[in-house]
C-alpha cells in the first residue's frame, strides 16, 4: 500500500491519531466509521481523501426515509409503466430502467473511489444491516435484471454518524472505527491557519481565548464547534474591531452561538467575569 | 500471550468479537502497528472499540494489561534516551548464536535484564551484545538485530502510548456519567412502540409497493394498504421542583429539555410535586398553587398505558413521607403508591445517590424499595427506558 497512505492535504488538517485510522482502513480494506460532535470536518475528510487520493467522491446522504436498496440501485418501475402504456420504446429492456445509486457508481468506477455514506445513523434501526453483505463482499446483483454489480476496485467506504442511533453490532464489527474528538488549542490553530494564512497573531490569540472560554460555558444548548470559529473570524477581520475588546466584548456573539439561551447565558458570565 | 489480551479485554466487559480480533491479527501482519507502541495502542483501539462510550474502559484495561511496559519506560533514564535516539551505527554484528540464545528468552526474563542493566550502564553503547544500545545485538535497545527484545528509544517511543491512554481523555463518555441534553435525546429514543408492531388497523395506503403490486399484477391496479407507523408511547413525567432539587437543576433542567424535545411521543404530560406528591400536581416548575390539578383527576384522566417517569432525589423529611402532623389525611407514600398502581409502568430516575451529608436518607431506602429507581446516567437511562417499554 505504499505510496497510497493518507497524509492529510492542504486545506484539512487531521490529528495523528485520525490519520492513522484512515490508513488502517485503507489497508485493511474496511469502511471507517467516524463519530464526533458537529462541526468536526467529518464530512470534509472524504472530500480531502478523495481529492489527495485523484479519486472521484461519492456522497451518499442518507435521511429518514431512505432505504439500504437506494444506494444500489433504483428501478424506475412508474416510467415503465408509462412507457408500456403510451407504447414507448425499448420497454422490454428492463435494464434502461435500472439506475445505480451512489453505492452501484462506486463499485462500477473504473478507478479506485472514495464512497462517502453520510450520516448514517439518520436512517431506520435496521438499515445498516441491509448493507452487511454488500459492504462485506462488494457485490450484489439487480433481480430484474439478473446482472451482479462487482467492484472492479474496493472503494475507501467512510460512514458517518452522529449518535442518533445506536448501530448494530453485526455492523459495527466490520467497520474501523475512530471518535473525532473537539480539536485542542494547538490543532485548532493549525487549522485556522489553513483558512487564514496571513492572520494576525493577535487576533488569532484573542479569538481563540475566547472561543475555548465560549465553550466552556456551562449550560450551553450548543457548543460552537470549528466551523463557527471560522466564520466568526472571518467576521472579526471585516469588522475591524480593535483586537484587544475582542476578548472583553465578544462581539458577534450570534455567529458562535445560535440559540437564544445560549446568547443570554453568555452575556450573563460577561458580566461575571473579571477581565 | 497475545491471545490472553483478547481474553482479558472481554473479561474486563468489552464486547471484542473474535472478528474484530481477527482483523486485528490481519493488521498486525500488514505492519500496520510497525514497530511503534503507540500506534499498536491507536490500530487495537480502531480495531477492537466501536463507541467512545469504551474508550474509557479500553483505555485502562491496555494500561493494566501492558503495565510491565509501561513501568520500564519510565524508568528509563532521560540520557539513555537521548542516546538511543542518535543516528545508530550500523555494525555487520550479527551473531546467530546470541540470537539462538536471546530468542530463548521469555519476556520476564528480559524485563529483568533490562531492569539490571539500567542500574549498572553508565554510558553509551552502540552495536554491542550486553548493554542497551543501538544497532546491537542485545535484547533491548532499538534497532537492534536481537530476535527478541524490548524496544527502548528511537522510533517506537513506546511511553507515548501511555500517556495517551494514561490520560483517560474520554473518562467523560463512559456510560456510567452523568449526561447532558443530547444524550438524553439520544436515550429517549428508546422509548417507542410502533404501532406498526402492534395490531392497529391497517389505514395507511403504501404507494410504492401498491405501484409494485400493480406492474406485477400486469398493469391492473392493486392496493396495497398497511399500519401507521407512529409511536404509541405516552409518557407522564412527574417532577420533583425546588428544595432539595435545586442542587440537581442542571441535569434536570438537561433531562427536562430533552424530553420536551422528543416529539415522538403521542402525548406528553408534565407536572411538578414537591418533594413528595400529595392530594395536588402542580402544572409549573415553581409550584404555584394558582395553578395546581388535583392527583385525582390526574389519574381519572389518564390510562393505565401512560408510561410514567418519577424524577426526584427521593430525600425529604421523614414526616413527608409517612405523614406525621398530616397523619389523619392520606401519606406521601400512599398517594406514591396509588399513582404506583394505578399505571402499568413506573420507574423512577435518581439524580443523586441518596447518600448526603447526613448519610444515606431514610426516605431514599424507603421509596428504592417501592419503585425500580435507577441513578440519571446514560445507561441507567437506558435501562430504566428499556423497563418502560417492557411487556408485562
Amino acid at each position: 500500500m505504499k505510496g497510497k497512505t493518507f497524509g492529510g492535504s492542504q486545506d484539512y488538517v487531521a490529528s495523528e491519531e485520525l490519520l492513522s485510522a484512515v490508513n488502517i482502513a485503507m489497508t485493511l480494506q474496511k469502511p471507517l466509521l467516524l463519530k464526533g460532535e458537529p462541526g468536526t470536518g467529518k464530512t470534509m475528510l472524504a472530500r480531502s481523501i478523495a481529492s489527495s487520493l485523484h479519486a472521484p467522491l461519492y456522497i451518499w446522504n442518507i435521511k429518514s426515509t431512505t432505504k439500504a436498496q437506494d444506494g444500489l440501485y433504483v428501478y424506475d418501475v412508474v416510467q415503465r409503466l408509462y412507457d408500456s402504456q403510451f407504447g414507448g420504446e425499448g420497454v422490454d429492456d428492463i435494464e434502461k430502467y435500472v439506475h445505480l445509486g451512489q453505492v452501484g457508481e462506486a463499485f462500477e468506477s473504473e478507478e479506485r473511489a472514495v464512497l462517502l455514506i453520510d450520516e448514517i445513523d439518520k436512517a431506520d434501526l435496521e438499515f445498516p444491516n441491509d448493507l452487511l453483505w454488500e459492504l462485506d463482499q462488494m457485490e450484489f446483483t439487480i433481480p430484474q435484471t439478473g446482472r451482479t454489480v462487482k467492484a472492479k476496485h474496493r472503494p475507501v467506504i467512510l460512514i458517518t454518524s452522529n449518535a442518533e442511533k445506536e448501530l448494530p453490532d453485526a455492523f459495527l464489527r466490520r467497520c474501523i472505527f475512530h471518535y473525532i474528538e473537539f480539536p485542542d488549542e494547538a490543532l485548532m490553530r493549525r487549522i485556522i491557519g489553513v483558512h487564514y494564512p496571513d492572520l494576525e497573531q493577535n487576533l488569532l490569540d484573542q479569538a481563540i481565548a475566547a472561543f475555548y472560554w465560549v465553550r466552556g460555558l456551562p449550560g450551553l444548548q450548543k457548543k460552537p464547534s470549528t466551523s463557527e470559529l471560522i466564520d466568526w473570524i472571518r467576521a472579526l477581520t471585516f469588522s475591524g474591531i480593535p483586537q484587544e475588546e475582542i476578548l472583553r466584548q465578544i462581539p458577534f456573539a450570534g455567529v458562535l452561538l445560535k440559540k437564544n439561551e445560549d446568547l443570554e447565558s453568555l452575556e450573563k458570565s460577561k458580566a461575571r467575569r473579571r477581565f | 500471550m497475545f491471545t490472553d489480551f483478547f481474553y482479558y479485554l472481554r473479561s474486563q466487559g468489552l464486547a471484542v468479537s473474535l472478528q474484530e480480533w481477527l482483523t486485528l491479527c490481519e493488521a498486525l501482519d500488514k505492519g500496520l502497528a510497525g514497530a511503534s507502541f503507540t500506534r499498536f495502542y491507536g490500530l487495537c483501539r480502531a480495531v477492537l472499540i466501536k463507541s467512545e462510550a469504551d474508550y474509557d474502559k479500553f483505555d485502562s484495561a491496555f494500561i493494566r494489561y501492558f503495565r510491565a511496559i509501561a513501568e520500564a519506560s519510565e524508568e528509563i533514564p532521560p540520557e539513555l534516551m537521548e542516546w538511543l535516539n542518535k543516528p545508530a551505527v550500523t555494525p555487520g554484528n550479527y551473531d546467530e548464536e546470541i540470537a539462538r540464545l536471546n530468542s530463548l528468552l521469555t519476556p520476564e526474563q528480559i524485563e529483568e535484564m533490562l531492569a539490571q542493566r539500567l542500574k549498572e550502564q553508565k554510558e553509551e553503547h552502540n552495536g554491542g551484545s550486553y548493554w542497551v544500545g543501538t544497532g546491537g545485538m542485545s535484547t533491548f535497545g532499538n534497532a537492534g538485530n536481537s530476535p527478541t527484545g524490548i524496544r527502548v528509544g528511537g522510533q517506537s517511543i513506546h511511553h507515548r502510548a501511555f500517556r495517551v491512554a494514561g490520560e483517560r481523555r474520554f473518562r467523560d463518555f463512559t456510560g456510567d456519567t452523568v449526561l447532558d441534553t443530547r444524550q438524553f435525546q439520544v436515550a429517549l429514543r428508546r422509548l417507542r412502540q410502533y404501532s406498526a408492531k402492534t395490531d392497529a388497523p391497517k389505514t395507511e395506503l403504501n404507494p410504492d409497493a401498491t405501484v409494485d403490486a400493480t406492474c406485477e399484477n400486469g398493469g391492473t391496479l392493486k392496493l396495497v394498504y398497511e399500519r401507521p407507523r407512529i409511536n404509541t408511547v405516552k409518557v407522564l413525567m412527574l417532577m420533583d421542583s425546588g428544595g432539595s432539587m435545586d442542587y440537581y437543576s442542571g441535569l434536570c433542567t438537561a433531562l427536562f429539555q430533552a424530553v420536551r424535545k422528543s416529539n415522538h411521543f403521542k402525548d406528553l404530560k408534565i407536572y411538578y410535586f414537591h418533594n413528595c406528591v400529595y392530594s395536588h400536581l402542580y402544572t409549573e416548575p415553581t409550584c404555584n398553587p394558582a395553578k395546581w390539578v388535583t392527583t385525582e383527576s390526574v389519574l381519572n384522566t389518564l390510562g393505565r398505558d401512560y408510561k410514567v417517569i418519577f424524577v426526584g432525589d427521593a430525600e425529604m423529611a421523614p414526616y413527608e413521607l409517612w405523614g406525621g402532623q398530616y397523619a389523619k389525611r392520606k401519606s406521601g407514600l400512599d398517594w406514591l403508591l396509588t399513582i404506583r398502581d394505578h399505571f402499568s409502568h413506573v420507574v423512577w430516575l435518581n439524580p443523586g445517590t441518596g447518600d448526603s451529608y447526613w448519610g444515606v436518607c431514610q426516605t431514599y431506602d424507603a421509596i428504592r424499595h417501592e419503585f425500580d429507581m435507577y441513578t440519571l446516567t446514560v445507561k441507567n437511562l437506558e435501562k430504566a427506558l428499556k423497563k418502560l417499554v417492557s411487556a408485562r
